[in-house]
């Protein structure tokens, strides 16, 4: 469904600061597919996101969404941000929040409130309607942006390190949540992290990144069973491993030894 | 960079939603915004550029505020001329500024320049007085706060033009009405300034020093004030701007000497490119005030955290 | 702090109240016997104050004096805020207009008086064309700014979620500009003030501003001291009402800030 081929990303092309964060990227997700994308810190992570979602044209290469190239937000994708309180309106209510990206879908009243309910629902905020984002905490917030993202019906959801502001229980519920939704919407998910056990624990395949100038570092399988489980999955020998053999492979740029 | 650090810009400081006042509905604040501060008095220019980038954005088109400068001269020349404005009532920017440099160049300039300039001083020297220990008593001791509080927020918006009036009545039309005004017009934005100011310091911070027993005229001078002191500067910009307001606007109407009593002079007399010339310098010993007192709030603030974002 | 304990807020409040109204009686009292030609007693200003504006000349002074300033700053207000959200989502427009904006800011605005006069003449025209011209800036100053600050964050959400340009303006900028238009709109409230007095005193027959200058004129000291009480009382209503407007509106900004800091 999604096709990356050869991204390039140079900054400031053409002057003496031009920095190259992204080199040569290629890879592909399949439809209902979990992808995590892990690297380095600086290794333009946020960078890629933006490209394939439109919001930063490429110096060269290109991204395909479902065979058509990508140059501007596409309207099959619907993007999940880190920085929640950045990126929901303060001046509109969670409700409002939720169903702003719906007024241009001619949905009629009545169904674009069923959807936002339905959606705050299965996110678990069904109370918090009216009330405004900055009145919630910080991973209630973030299951707004998610809940935003869904009622938009998106056939791929690209989150960008959502849960890296959230403490760490509050991250094992939401990393449960987007299990959950996926297994509910059937949506593709690409998943950007710099959180190692989070990237193994998601996804069914994982792109690890090289620093600048990335690069696509390797791409590892992930067949561990589903549904995950904070506590099975995480117990079973073949986590450990996979974890291991990601965490080397981001420390070292050389490839690394191939799990039996 | 958060939002709320950029809407309070020079300010991290920035009160919470409602004062720490108990009950009541907390008195309307003050502009502890740096951007109302500066919608009074402009200091540096703007810089919120979309792409947030800031000295990339300065050094490509640096040319592009003079082009600006050069179009709005080019209106006041062509429009008189072109007859869309009546050039005996608008004349040419070209003799606005012939006039201008003329009165430079005879010396006729200075004495009205300095007597504004008297009154301006006068004006704001005495409200820094007055206000700033006033400012600072009443921010530290809470009965005096809440005792106060209706009377400074009832006379705070009174318009002091209102007064011009009383004062010609009691000084007569010279210096001191000036004086007064300037003065009394000056007081407040300082006033609530501090007095905010000294209110918001953080409690944290007045605690370690108490903790490390620093006793309080050496807590006022090493804690207090320089914590209030972004919004003490921000108010004394405020002040100057008033100040030159009111010394301005007393000329004007009363006839005390300087700036504003020659223009009025150089329009009942017809000497309508004098007159220009003489708005326009007003206009720019506002604007070099402001510009004065920004540089100086930057120096003295320079370890305050928004500045050294500003600086990046 | 020690303000938190009850007894001594509770003071705080009685305080509050207590002692503005023991000063005003304070004043009447000393005044009483008055013989002060500029301080007449307190009480004589108060029937002053019965008998002018109460309501003889209310619709030859106070309206007059309201409507030329709620036009001017009407104007004022509208159009800086459609010419500020233009200029300020073009970072060139906003660069260039940029020191000229700054420098007819500076401008002390009663100057301007007397140029209006040349230009336009002494009638109410002249007065609003000044209040509004002199409103404009301000607000246009914090149009541009506060247009141009929209985090980026903000707009990218909108545009990846296909949200029209035009509701992008009106749903994400304007709100998110908001803050900082007000913050403008306040100046020029008590700039629109100032200039309201100050041009009736210098160029006009009718007027609260007018009043005050022609009573000090003809020795009617309680009168004009009626008259600076109803400025007084006018700044105070004018300011409390933008701010129960700004409140209203801006009831999401406040949460917000808390929130976030």
């Amino acid at each position: 469904m999604l096709r990356v081929e050869n991204l390039r990303k140079v900054y400031q092309e053409g002057t003496k600061r031009a920095f190259e964060a992204v080199a040569d990227l290629s890879f592909t997700v399949k439809e209902r597919e979990l992808v995590c994308i892990v690297g380095p810190s600086g290794a333009g992570k946020t960078t890629l996101l933006k490209m394939i979602a439109g919001l930063l044209p490429p110096s060269a290469g290109a991204v395909y969404l479902d065979d058509e190239k990508v140059t501007g937000p596409p309207e099959k994708m619907a993007l999940v941000f880190q920085d929640y309180s950045r990126s929901l309106y303060p001046w509109m209510t969670v409700e409002q929040n939720v169903a702003f990206p719906l007024k241009h879908r001619k949905l009629g009243k009545v169904e674009t409130t069923e959807l936002v309910r339905d959606t705050l629902q299965s996110v678990g905020l069904a109370g918090a309607w009216s009330k405004y984002p900055w009145q919630l905490s910080g991973g209630m917030q973030q299951r707004v942006a998610i809940a935003r993202a869904l009622a938009y019906q998106p056939e791929i959801l690209l989150m960008d390190e959502p849960f890296a502001s959230v403490d760490a229980q509050t991250r094992a519920d939401l990393e449960d949540l987007v299990l959950q939704l996926r297994a509910r919407y059937g949506v593709t998910v690409v998943f950007v992290t710099h959180d190692i056990d989070e990237s193994v624990y998601l996804s069914d395949r994982v792109v690890v990144l090289s620093p600048s100038p990335t690069r696509v570092q390797e791409i590892v399988d992930v067949p561990l069973p589903r549904p995950r489980d904070q506590v099975e999955t995480k117990e079973l020998p073949e986590f450990a491993q996979l974890r291991a053999y990601v965490w080397r492979s981001i420390k070292r740029p050389e490839t690394s030894e191939v799990p039996a | 960079m958060t939002r709320s650090s950029r809407h309070a810009s020079s300010h991290d400081t920035s009160p919470p939603g409602d004062g720490p006042a108990a009950g009541a509905a907390a008195p309307p604040r003050p502009e502890t915004d740096d951007k109302g501060a500066d919608a009074w008095a402009p200091g540096s220019p703007v810089t919120g550029l979309p792409d947030g980038s800031g000295s990339g954005g300065r050094r490509s088109g640096w040319w592009l505020p003079l082009l600006g400068i050069a179009a709005a001269i080019l209106i006041f020349e062509v429009l008189p001329r072109i007859g869309l404005v009546d050039r005996r009532f608008l004349p040419p920017a070209s003799e606005m500024f012939g006039a201008l440099f003329r009165m430079v160049l005879d010396g006729s300039l200075w004495e009205p320049v300095l007597q504004t300039l008297q009154g301006w001083a006068l004006g704001l020297g005495t409200a820094l007085l007055i206000a700033l220990p006033l400012g600072i008593l009443i921010g530290s001791l809470f009965l005096l706060f809440m005792s106060t509080r209706t009377i400074v927020e009832f006379l705070r918006p009174v318009p002091s033009v209102a007064l011009i009036p009383l004062a010609v009545l009691v000084f007569g039309a010279g210096l001191e009405s000036k004086w007064f005004l300037a003065a009394f017009a000056a007081t407040w934005p300082i006033l609530l300034q501090t007095l905010y100011g000294v209110r918001d310091v953080d409690p944290v911070a007045l605690e370690t020093a108490r903790s490390f027993g620093i006793r309080t005229p050496e807590r006022l001078w090493r804690v207090v004030l320089p914590s209030a002191s972004p919004y003490i500067l921000t108010g004394v910009r405020i002040s100057s701007a008033v100040a030159l307001i009111l010394s301005v606007t007393a000329e004007l109407v009363l006839g005390a000497p300087g700036l504003g009593q020659q223009i009025n002079i150089a329009r009942q007399s017809g000497a309508v490119a004098d007159m220009y010339a003489l708005i326009i310098v007003t206009g720019l010993i506002g604007w070099g005030l402001n510009i004065l007192l920004s540089i100086a709030e930057r120096r003295l603030l320079h370890w305050h955290a928004s500045q050294r974002e500003r600086n990046r | 702090m020690r303000e938190n304990s009850r007894p001594i807020r509770v003071l705080g409040v009685g305080l509050e109240i207590a002692v503005p109204i023991a000063l005003l009686a304070l004043w009447a009292l000393t005044s009483a016997g008055s013989t002060s030609f500029y301080f007449p007693p307190l009480l004589d200003i108060f029937r002053a104050f019965g008998d002018t504006w109460l309501f003889e000349r209310v619709s030859t002074d106070v309206l007059p004096s309201l409507a030329r300033l709620f036009t001017g700053y009407a104007i004022a207000v509208v159009a800086a805020v459609v010419i500020g959200v233009a200029l300020g989502s073009s970072r060139t427009l906003g660069r260039m207009v940029d020191p000229v904006v700054q420098f007819l800011r500076a401008v002390p605005p009663p100057v301007l008086i007397p140029a209006g006069i040349l230009v336009l003449g002494v009638g109410s025209g002249m007065k609003v064309a000044l209040i509004a011209f002199v409103c404009f800036w301000p607000v246009l100053l914090n149009a541009i700014d506060g247009v141009a600050s929209v985090d980026p964050a903000l707009r990218e959400t909108a545009r990846s979620f296909q949200i029209p340009a035009r509701e992008r303006l009106f749903r994400v900028v304007l709100p998110s500009a908001a803050p900082q238009i007000f913050a403008g709109a306040r100046v020029s409230l008590s700039l629109a003030v100032i200039m309201m007095v100050v041009s009736e005193m210098v160029a006009s027959t009718n007027g609260i501003g007018y009043f005050v200058l022609q009573s000090q004129r003809t020795y009617a000291i309680a009168a004009m001291w009626s008259g600076i009480f109803l400025l007084a009382i006018l700044g105070y209503v004018l300011n409390a009402l933008f701010l129960l407007v700004e409140r209203r509106v801006l009831r999401w900004h406040r949460g917000a800030r808390a929130g976030a800091g």
